[in-house]
């Protein structure tokens, strides 16, 4: 790169005066703007602008909260409900902050699912795909800590389970927890951490999320057929169909999100959370958010605490390697008839898996969510490392447009053809 | 795309009900008591709510405490600022420091929190054998099944079936999970007097409570629900259009 005034083709003096010298008019130009985007995108490719939007809300909504939050055993659950009360609009920001977070959590699931659906981790995306995993537990932490803020019964029994998790691993697992404790149980200190974190981990997301969009901006978008684009008749420019597009989805995501904040603002949450924190009485049943249920259900399916534990966070870290123990050249399900199926029934499985964390720990319930456990990580760990052998895909189109214009693949003998159009 | 749409669709819904992980024990069947706020864009029966209060203030009161509540929120009930302010004034509250460094008992103010039966936690519990009754600000919003389980507890007393062994204290309640109950049936007939003429039967007060709680736990939902059918109306329209804009920009565009 040369040193230099940028060449800017912008004509307004003043924008410019400032593109020249700091080319951020450019850039958006360049990824926002003319940014070339498969044609052939499904509204499945709406959920990450929704994931960012959602991002946003809940850190201005945060915002506004901490102006009224105390952090202190004593005082939060009051103060809780003094913003439900008395703070101009507060019960709109408080049930929208409160509600957003399980908004985020099943815009984030389908992005996932969309992504595992359609082969998105697959080379040259891999990268982009793990720093997704990584938005997704940093995502976890911040909601746990969260929940913990308003101080209610649920909030500091699920931080007592939770943190006790860390005890089971051995040599550093009592200093991890007295660490997360900042003390011998929680406490005060604890929730004045959690707090102080769940302030800053919003942030640190944000920054992550920057760099998954700038490296999706190196590979460009996967499509539903997922084969790259052959040139340009393959896509259109970000803006304006894109944002034409997004816009959509994001006005009916409004909409679902409004029904939930107005008329059902306390129905994915759990009524002991409206009973202050007692240390000396033990809800019968502690169950941590709806979102994390898949994961108490692996937990709770082991018998034993630090296989639990490991299985745990394991359901989620194997995904840093799914790129990896998926061989397939193929990416969309749509023409791997084998995995198509076995990934659908994972989905569905994931599904059984939350279902079965709300249930106690008993009877044929145990039974269930050992089957399910065993499923999600035969799936990663079987499954879809045989079905890279096994498999026979169906034939590819040839090009995005093809099966646009011509209607339906190419057959067997035509994909294998040199494609001529690049 | 319409079909991959639909399983976003189903997907979403499919988590949605799933999510009440709210598991109990054993569940006991609430029955619906239909009030007027249970309803999709149901509000409070004020004349029932404002009796409610009056339940509250003359039976419930002598063990519960309600902190988040003032004096003054009674206006929302449709009560006038000096009845407010008469009410308020019947009680007597602990002020101070004062200028000698003592404290000192004042009328209620409209902006005093409701007087708390017990000074604090520890007298409460030891007035009411060793467990403190709990406060009733958001009652409503802390049991499964809200208002209708408050009402169904505050009706649900009997006698214990035979075989059923009851604590020392307890009293045998059909609603309460468990069935032994520290709280002795709280209502008897005609043990308030309405001023509007409604008969105090225990059917009646327990509901006109019940209401009065839900109120007191969830004071935003009138007003929470009239905005909530604005912006969906808005937030609709807008749909439309954009869905209309997406449209024109992708008619040249064969996909």
């Amino acid at each position: 790169m040369s040193i230099g005034l940028h060449n800017s083709e912008f004509k307004n003096p003043v924008v410019r005066w400032v593109d020249q010298r700091l080319p951020v008019f450019t850039m958006m130009q360049k990824e926002y703007g003319t940014f070339p985007t498969p044609k052939n995108f499904n509204y499945f490719w709406n959920f990450g602008a929704l994931a960012m939007v959602t991002l946003m809300i809940m850190i201005a909504t945060g915002i506004f909260l901490s102006m009224h939050y105390v952090a202190n055993t004593s005082l939060a659950f009051d103060s809780v409900e003094r913003i439900m009360r008395d703070v101009n609009a507060g019960w709109l920001i408080r049930y929208v902050h409160m509600n957003g977070a399980s908004m985020f959590f099943i815009v984030v699931y389908i992005h996932i699912f969309r992504g595992m659906y359609y082969g998105s981790y697959k080379a040259p995306r891999e990268l982009l795909w793990i720093l997704g995993v990584v938005i997704f537990l940093l995502m976890m932490a911040t909601a746990f800590m969260g929940y913990v803020l308003p101080w209610g019964q649920m909030s500091f029994w699920g931080a007592t389970v939770i943190t006790n998790l860390f005890s089971a691993f051995p040599v550093v697992g009592e200093f991890i927890v007295q660490l997360l404790w900042g003390g011998l149980s929680v406490d005060n200190p604890t929730l004045n951490r959690f707090f102080s974190l769940h302030y800053l981990l919003p942030f640190v997301i944000f920054g992550v999320v920057f760099l998954h969009v700038a490296a999706l901006h190196i590979t460009g978008s996967n499509n539903p057929l997922g084969i790259e684009p052959k040139g340009p008749q393959d896509t259109l420019p970000f803006h304006p169909y894109y944002t034409a597009k997004d816009s959509v989805g994001l006005v009916v995501y409004f909409i679902v999100f409004a029904v939930l904040v107005f008329f059902a603002p306390n129905y994915l949450g759990h009524p002991d959370n409206y009973i202050p924190a007692n240390p000396l009485v033990t809800p019968p049943h502690i169950v941590p958010e709806w979102y994390f249920l898949p994961y108490y259900a692996i937990l709770r399916a082991v018998p034993d605490k630090l296989g639990g534990v490991l299985l745990m966070f394991g359901s989620i870290l194997i995904w840093f390697v799914l790129p990896w123990l998926d061989r397939s050249p193929v990416r969309s399900m749509r023409f791997r008839p084998l995995a198509r199926p076995f990934f659908l029934l994972w989905a569905v499985n994931f599904l059984v898996l939350l279902w079965v964390g709300g249930k106690p720990a008993e009877g044929h319930y145990v039974l269930i969510a050992r089957i399910a456990t065993a499923y999600y990580f035969a799936y990663f760990l079987v499954i879809l490392p045989l079905l890279a052998r096994l498999e026979r895909p169906l034939p590819l189109p040839e090009s995005i447009s093809r099966p646009v214009l011509g209607g339906g693949p190419l057959p067997a003998g035509a994909a294998a053809k040199p494609m001529e159009k690049a | 795309m319409l079909r991959n749409s639909f399983k976003a669709l189903a997907l979403a819904i499919s988590l949605f009900a799933a999510a009440p992980a709210h598991a109990a024990g054993e569940a006991i069947a609430i029955p619906d008591a239909k009030f007027s706020f249970d309803r999709m864009f149901g509000t409070y029966d004020r004349a029932s709510a404002q009796r409610g209060f009056q339940v509250y203030k003359e039976v419930c009161s002598a063990c519960h405490s309600m902190r988040l509540v003032s004096y003054r929120n009674l206006r929302e009930l449709g009560l006038t600022e000096a009845q407010v302010e008469a009410i308020a004034a019947q009680f007597q509250i602990v002020d101070g420091p004062n200028d000698e460094g003592q404290m000192f008992e004042r009328p209620g103010r409209p902006s005093d929190r409701f007087r708390r039966p017990f000074a604090n936690e520890a007298a409460a519990a030891a007035a009411n054998n060793g467990k403190a009754p709990p406060d009733l600000s958001v009652m409503t919003k802390a049991r499964a099944g809200g208002a209708n389980y408050l009402l169904a507890l505050l009706t649900g007393y009997e006698d214990p079936p035979p075989g059923f062994v009851l604590a020392d204290g307890a009293h045998y309640n059909k609603y309460f999970p468990g069935y032994a109950i520290a709280m002795g049936a709280p209502l008897n007939p005609d043990q308030v007097e309405f001023a509007d003429g409604t008969s105090a039967t225990v059917e009646q007060m327990a509901r006109d409570v019940s209401t009065f709680l839900q109120w007191a736990a969830e004071p935003e939902l009138e007003q929470r629900r009239a905005l909530g059918v604005k912006i969906i109306i808005f937030l609709t329209i807008l749909a439309g259009l954009t869905y209309a804009v997406k449209r024109k920009v992708w008619a040249d565009v064969e996909h």
